[in-house]
């Protein structure tokens, strides 16, 4: 036993140069980071600061072209092979022609498991997003936070320790996205995985995170990074104490930072 | 039953209007000849028995509506299925070739949209032939297939039937292409995160994406395959069929009788489309579709 756990994701001078028509973007740009197991970070930052490019070469959806990453101490292409993450898209991405039930099996039939283990998972995870009773619905047949609940079960059902995160609560409405925040606390707390959150609610972050990591766009990059100093077990109304606005107050600062030489 | 009446009226309007507007050019287009016929025998009809006789011929230039409507009568409900006459019997002899055509047709178009979609050589070699396969009069191309298989022997229905399919792939295939290619990235990248394999996302993603696609390219496919059976029955010399009526109607000047060939053809086409769209609607109900 070593003590000390292995980072999930590690990355070093990681960078990331778009070739488009207009020239190259430097969608990334001299990226440190290490997340360590069971932590919550979320990524905040205006469009164009790279934090869901970020996230998509942690996933192996793009390919750094400078700099190194490891995902549980392999590369990202050999994390992504071994299924050591769950990704939730900010569309809620459901087969509009496979029921719910049918959408949370995808990976596991996938990934071949035998029926009876995929029926159990998809119990245990429709129960964890508090979905049970909708297996038969079809997707359109669910409101908006009934179906991003779905695709978090999807993520959930092969038992991934990492689950990443890309603005999956953006399309919905303050009060739902309140309620989506909670479960999602609630289910960190009782699965113990890894998430890593992109965003661009100030607020969510805050809430949610044991670490924002504050970026800026032209050229991508870390601009900050916030450990959270508030406790693992947060009520909704945690957003309305002095420490919770001091902390969103640093995030505010950081972003503002990251734009003040453009306008 | 609102939506149904509003449907109905408007069509119907436009029938009424077209079978006037029928009348009038029957009366129009016959009259000549009638005027011809009156003067040999010395007759002076009035307006009115004129106009009686212009749409009473036996071998008008263009019949009256109630002619086709009498003919097409007889010869689908007052005869024995089993006579050459019966526009039953000859539009099953045509459908069956349709039919034929048509699966080959939809299982060849579908062949070929999952080789374009897979192989990119394939897609830059195959889809202009493809295209140019579709330039070509299917009257110029019919005969000499007729003629070349039953040189090697192959004759009957699947000549027939070929030529349908020479028509049916091509909708078939350019509509799989577009609906194999139809999901959305981030169903792509989905499959991608999972480490699919091509063929469980062939299976599992592009498939069930492209069903839609598949039967509306299907009911374009159908009609053709219709087209060209009632075309390959033309240089055939056939001897039954949609299209043996009308060649032998135009051969003995039975306007009449072409006519109606003309509306069975039409019929059999209305008809094969509707099962096509009942079938996609049943279909797309089994895949969870949103009953619209």
């Amino acid at each position: 036993m070593t003590g000390q756990s292995p980072a999930v994701v590690s990355a070093s001078k990681l960078g990331l140069t778009f070739q488009t028509s207009d020239g190259p973007v430097q969608a990334l740009s001299n990226v440190d980071l290490t997340i360590g197991k069971g932590e919550f970070v979320s990524f905040i930052g205006p469009s164009g600061c790279g934090k869901t490019t970020l996230l998509r070469v942690i996933a192996d959806l793009e390919k750094p072209t400078s700099g190194s990453i490891s995902v549980n101490g392999i590369t990202p292409e050999q994390a992504r092979q071994s299924r050591a993450y769950g990704y939730v898209f900010q569309a809620a991405a459901l087969y509009p022609w496979r029921t719910i039930e049918r959408n949370v099996a995808l990976p596991l039939e996938i990934m071949g498991l035998s029926k009876t283990e995929q029926a159990a998972r998809i119990k245990r995870t429709l129960d964890l997003v508090n979905l049970s009773g909708f297996e038969q619905k079809y997707p359109w047949q669910l409101s908006g936070g009934m179906q991003q609940r779905a695709s978090i079960a999807r993520a959930l059902a092969f038992d991934a320790d990492l689950l990443l995160m890309d603005e999956p609560f953006g399309a919905l409405d303050e009060i739902v996205r309140d309620h989506l925040n909670e479960q999602l606390l609630e289910l960190w707390e009782r699965t113990n995985k890894t998430i890593c959150f992109v965003t661009h609610s100030i607020p969510e972050a805050v809430y949610l995170s044991t670490r924002i990591i504050v970026m800026s766009p032209r050229p991508g990059r870390v601009s900050d990074v916030i450990e959270s100093t508030l406790p693992k077990k947060r009520p909704l109304d945690i957003r309305e104490t002095p420490e919770f606005l001091a902390i969103a107050a640093r995030v505010r600062d950081g972003l503002r930072a990251g734009h003040s030489y453009e306008d | 039953m609102d939506s149904f009446r509003d449907k109905l009226i408007p069509v119907i309007s436009i029938l009424a209007g077209v079978v006037v507007a029928w009348y009038v050019f029957a009366v129009i287009l016959n009259a000549p000849f009638q005027r011809d016929l009156d003067r040999r025998a010395g007759e002076t009809p009035d307006v009115v028995e004129f106009i009686g006789k212009t749409m009473a011929q036996p071998k008008p230039t263009l019949p009256a509506p109630h002619q086709v409507a009498v003919n097409f009568f007889e010869n689908t409900f007052l005869r024995k299925v089993t006579s050459n006459r019966s526009l039953v019997y000859n539009a099953w002899v045509t459908l069956s070739s349709t039919l034929l055509g048509f699966a080959f047709g939809t299982a060849l178009g579908i062949l070929i949209a999952v080789g374009i979609v897979h192989v990119a050589t394939l897609d830059r070699s195959l889809m202009p032939w493809i295209i140019a396969s579709q330039t070509i009069p299917i009257l110029a191309v019919a005969p000499m297939i007729i003629v070349v298989l039953a040189a090697i022997g192959v004759t009957g229905l699947i000549p027939k039937a070929l030529i349908s399919t020479y028509l049916s792939f091509f909708p078939v295939a350019v509509g799989m292409v577009k609906g194999l290619r139809s999901p959305e990235l981030t169903h792509l990248d989905l499959m991608h995160t999972y480490n699919a394999s091509p063929s469980q996302t062939f299976w599992k993603l592009r498939v069930p994406a492209s069903v839609p696609f598949l039967f509306t390219s299907m009911k374009v496919a159908v009609a053709a395959s219709l087209v060209g059976a009632i075309v390959g029955e033309l240089p055939t010399g056939a001897v039954a069929g949609i299209g043996a009526k009308l060649l032998a109607g135009a051969y003995y000047s039975q306007t009449i009788d072409i006519w109606s060939a003309l509306v069975a053809g039409s019929v059999v086409a209305a008809l094969l489309v509707m099962v096509v769209g009942i079938a996609g609607r049943l279909v797309d109900r089994a895949m969870g579709g949103r009953p619209a």
